[in-house]
């Protein structure tokens, strides 16, 4: 029998533990977006207070934009945003905040109580813009490039570390890129 | 008498209980619709509670999935159309049967191509189990002849010796 063949089962045993133990330090609950490199669903929502007309996410073509699922029924929410109003203020792109799944009567106290870091705050109070984006939790996170391509999805809330390390790089290379 | 129906009748609440998760807008034109939706609940993942399926989860998501999807079927949409709205948003895991794909090869064919590669390496460790206990058994053989041969030699040698 030749060596290879000999070592072929141990081969296949390290294949397998190497499959695991990559398993293992995955987390379950944040799915890859299957939008990522696609392009954004394109919205017409109206902005909240409602007297601000409405939105066009077409509008935004040309510029890297962030959109910011969140809601005021939503814990987590509250911890990162103060990491959003961070970003908003340490680089010049429009950070949209789709209120999901909430009420204007809840979520304009929220805003006005922490202080309102959105550029544009959208009503998505029955979650159609939510579903369109594969929204399965608040808080997420979506960072589109001056294409309209969703580059990047943050799943859960963003706290120092992810906007340091992941949402602020990317928002700068997205915007280092030119037009295509 | 009264107590003992009672009794039973308490018992037979809870199979009345579960009926449906999805039990707000269940309406349909025919039976055909109803029973594609009630199928398709059955197939597809909820994301938020990963381990159910859209017609068990109580979650919020879920509820939007499910008028969602019964919306799309009133619109005359098949399966296939519904699975691909869905790939769409939520990834290949929303489904239950991931479809076979390049991307789920691996899940699909992995088993087999395991199976095939434990009864190929069976074959090989019988069959060259079998080639050396027949080369065992040639050689003791052989070895008998031998012996028999010698035997016979001696045999021949010491009748030659009595015979003089």
């Amino acid at each position: 029998m030749s060596l290879a063949l000999k070592l072929l089962p141990l081969a296949l045993f390290l294949a397998l533990a190497g499959f695991l133990a990559k398993g293992l330090t995955l987390n379950p609950t944040e799915l890859p977006s299957p939008l990522i490199d696609k392009e954004a669903p394109a919205f017409v929502v109206d902005r909240l207070p409602a007297t601000d007309g409405q939105f066009d996410s077409r509008d935004m073509a040309g510029q890297v934009w962030v959109l910011n699922v969140w809601a005021s029924w939503c814990g987590p929410c509250v911890q990162e945003h103060p990491f959003l109003t961070e970003l908003a203020e340490q680089r010049p792109v429009p950070v949209v905040g789709l209120n999901y799944k909430d009420q204007p009567e809840d979520s304009l106290p929220w805003l006005a109580r922490l202080g309102n870091p959105f550029s544009d705050v959208l009503d998505d109070r029955r979650g159609d813009v939510g579903l369109d984006f594969g929204v399965y939790g608040v808080p997420e996170t979506f960072i589109m490039d001056k294409a309209g391509r969703v580059r990047y999805k943050h799943v859960g809330p963003v706290d120092g570390q992810a906007l340091q390390e992941t949402l602020l790089p990317v928002i700068d290379q997205l915007m280092a890129e030119t037009n295509s | 008498m009264k107590a003992l129906l009672l009794v039973w009748l308490l018992c037979l609440l809870p199979m009345l209980a579960p009926a449906q998760a999805a039990d707000v807008l269940t309406t349909f034109e025919n039976e055909e619709q109803s029973q594609l939706y009630f199928s398709l609940l059955k197939e597809y993942r909820c994301l938020k509670c990963q381990n159910q399926n859209l017609a068990d989860s109580h979650a919020s998501l879920a509820d939007d999935l499910r008028r969602e999807i019964r919306l799309q079927i009133l619109d005359g949409k098949g399966k296939n159309e519904i699975d691909e709205y869905l790939v769409a948003r939520y990834g290949e895991f929303v489904l239950y049967r991931p479809r076979f794909s390049a991307k789920t090869l691996v899940l699909w064919l992995g088993p087999f191509a395991l199976l095939l590669i434990g009864l190929g390496s069976v074959y090989l460790t019988a069959r060259r189990r079998k080639t050396t206990d027949r080369e065992q058994q040639i050689a003791a053989m052989t070895k008998s002849s031998q012996a028999a041969e010698q035997h016979a030699a001696r045999l021949e040698r010491a009748r030659k010796l009595l015979g003089d």
